[in-house]
């Protein structure tokens, strides 16, 4: 199977502080790989690197093919990424931030009308195209958000939480745009705090202390720690001074 | 008035420019003591409600009393009897740990020294980082220092605006752990958060969407009142299944949860109907069984009637 991203050895060093530990891990195409750990575990700092944004201490990374250190240019053109925080300009409309995505991401003139055209009616968004991103609810934005990250048809998808809030319905209907492109091939990297969440990816790697605690599928997880749920899984790796008695 | 109330809420409501109607004739009772829910995602209303309990803002209509007080006539006795938690970290981010405490200590006419005993529980997790400045102090630690800050003034209720949104999973069950510590000293607690798995901490809850109650009632109670047939199914190829199970005759819902997708019928279905049609879709390793829901179905359905 070929794969979309490889990591060895990487580190990130902040001073005297290790944020993330030799980390390695491979994640192949069309995957929905899930990223999780404890608040200031080193996911987003690893996220950083993976996604050019942060120069790693030492180790290297591929994704998509390039290499994080020397072709970080390269990485950021070939993947999507949107994180809870932010994704869209808010005081730009639908449309406008469609367009505008389109734009620094490269696409053509006609094609980034063709894809707008296309978004605006998957997501059923045509009615409120010229209304400001501010005014519409959360689960809307972040399906808008999502379309957005992958318009240009990357190898590789980040989302950084992008569940965070939204209602239960809007919440599951979001993993189904993120099943619908794993099936198109594209590979998916993503952050939860929501453990019912972690069950759907193919597998999850859970970081405790800037390294990596486990990394395997949900039901081999589930069935090494001998637990019923990802939730006790977590709970054992991160405190395991509170679950062992 | 009925004394044995400590919030009470009539037909609150309050819209912003005009257009928005963030809470439409919001109405319930919290009882003295009580660890009480308000549960729903972002832009349901919990904050705009919360925020006119603390008489931060002000209704367009209705009423509410905290320990008989009235929200905006009563405002001063409202805020020195209650302790406010704010979504967003209220802490002075460059004073220290002891430093903020002393302060919040300070403007409530109080010591840390005369309520110590209601904060120590918490307070002793933080003591050893008491010089470090609160901006440079870790999530779960932020949190609990701005739940003692809230405290120190030994308030009669707690208003909590989602405290544990964005927190990780081990450190929302320690937080709920000090919650249920607090209640037991005799404080009312009224907390909102968008994760429906913690309604299951609170002895009731209030369900909320698009500004409107949809149910309140204990937890148990509320799964009770859920009235459709509901089976979890799996199968090895999660994404078709949902999809294949949409279009099954008698579904009313699918929705996944975790490895299960859940699926809400309004008659009974035999379980033998549904796997052989699963398995002339192509499903193999069908796994079926009958559940029994939880909050998360019964908010699902909730939602979907009110919209």
């Amino acid at each position: 199977m070929k794969k979309s991203i490889i990591v060895e050895d990487l580190t990130k060093k902040f001073g005297d502080f290790t944020a993330v530990d030799s980390i390695s891990f491979e994640v192949y195409q069309g995957e929905i790989f899930g990223f999780l750990g404890a608040n200031g575990a080193g996911k987003t700092t690893a996220i950083r690197m993976l996604t050019g944004l942060s120069k790693p201490s030492s180790g290297k990374a591929m994704v998509a093919g390039y290499d994080v250190i020397t072709q970080r240019e390269k990485v950021k053109k070939h993947i999507g990424y949107m994180s809870q925080k932010f994704s869209l300009y808010e005081d730009l409309t639908v449309r406008e931030n469609i367009v505008l995505y389109g734009g620094i991401y490269g696409l053509k003139n006609k094609m980034i009308k063709l894809k707008s055209e296309q978004m605006l009616e998957e997501l059923q968004l045509k009615e409120v195209s010229k209304t400001l991103v501010h005014s519409l609810p959360l689960g809307w934005k972040q399906k808008l958000a999502f379309s957005v990250a992958v318009m240009h048809e990357p190898d590789i998808v980040f989302l950084d939480e992008p569940t965070g809030g939204v209602d239960p319905i809007t919440r599951r209907q979001f993993w189904e745009m993120i099943y619908q492109a794993a099936n198109q091939g594209v590979t998916v990297f993503v952050t939860t705090h929501y453990m019912d969440e972690a069950e759907y990816c193919n597998r999850v790697s859970i970081m405790v202390d800037g390294y990596i605690a486990a990394l395997d599928s949900p039901g081999s997880m589930k069935a090494s720690f001998n637990v019923k749920s990802m939730n006790d899984v977590f709970l054992q790796l991160v405190r395991p001074e509170k679950t062992a008695s | 008035m009925d004394a044995s109330k400590s919030i009470v809420i009539k037909q609150l409501s309050k819209s912003y420019d005009k257009h928005v109607l963030a809470l439409d004739q919001v109405g319930f009772e919290v009882e003295k003591g009580e660890l009480f829910g308000l549960i729903g995602p972002d832009g349901a209303g919990k904050t705009s409600l919360i925020r006119i309990l603390c008489s931060l803002l002000k209704p367009d209509s209705g009423m509410a009393t905290l320990e008989g007080w009235d929200v905006v006539k009563d405002y001063r006795k409202i805020r020195s009897n209650i302790g406010y938690m704010p979504g967003r970290f209220s802490l002075y981010q460059d004073l220290s740990v002891e430093e903020n405490l002393r302060f919040f200590a300070t403007i409530f006419g109080t010591s840390i020294q005369s309520n110590y005993d209601l904060i120590k529980d918490i307070y002793i997790q933080i003591e050893p980082f008491k010089k470090r400045k609160a901006g440079k102090l870790s999530g779960g630690m932020k949190q609990k220092l701005a739940l003692s800050c809230a405290l120190i003034h030994r308030p009669k209720v707690l208003l909590l605006d989602e405290p544990t949104t964005g927190v990780d999973a081990v450190s929302r069950q320690e937080f709920w752990e000090m919650l249920k510590q607090l209640k037991e000293k005799g404080i009312t607690i009224l907390v909102s958060t968008p994760y429906m798995d913690e309604a299951s901490m609170c002895e009731r809850v209030a369900l909320i969407d698009n500004g409107k109650i949809l149910d309140i009632a204990s937890p148990q109670q509320i799964i009770d009142k859920f009235d459709k047939h509901l089976l979890a199914v799996k199968s090895e190829k999660t994404y078709q299944l949902i999809n294949d199970l949409r279009q099954f005759e008698n579904t009313h819902s699918a929705f996944p949860f975790g490895e299960f997708v859940h699926l809400a019928s309004k008659q009974a279905i035999a379980e033998n109907d549904l796997t052989e049609y699963l398995q002339k879709r192509g499903h193999k390793d069908v796994i079926i069984h009958t559940i029994g829901a939880d909050i998360e179905d019964c908010f699902m359905d909730l939602m979907t009637l009110d919209r």
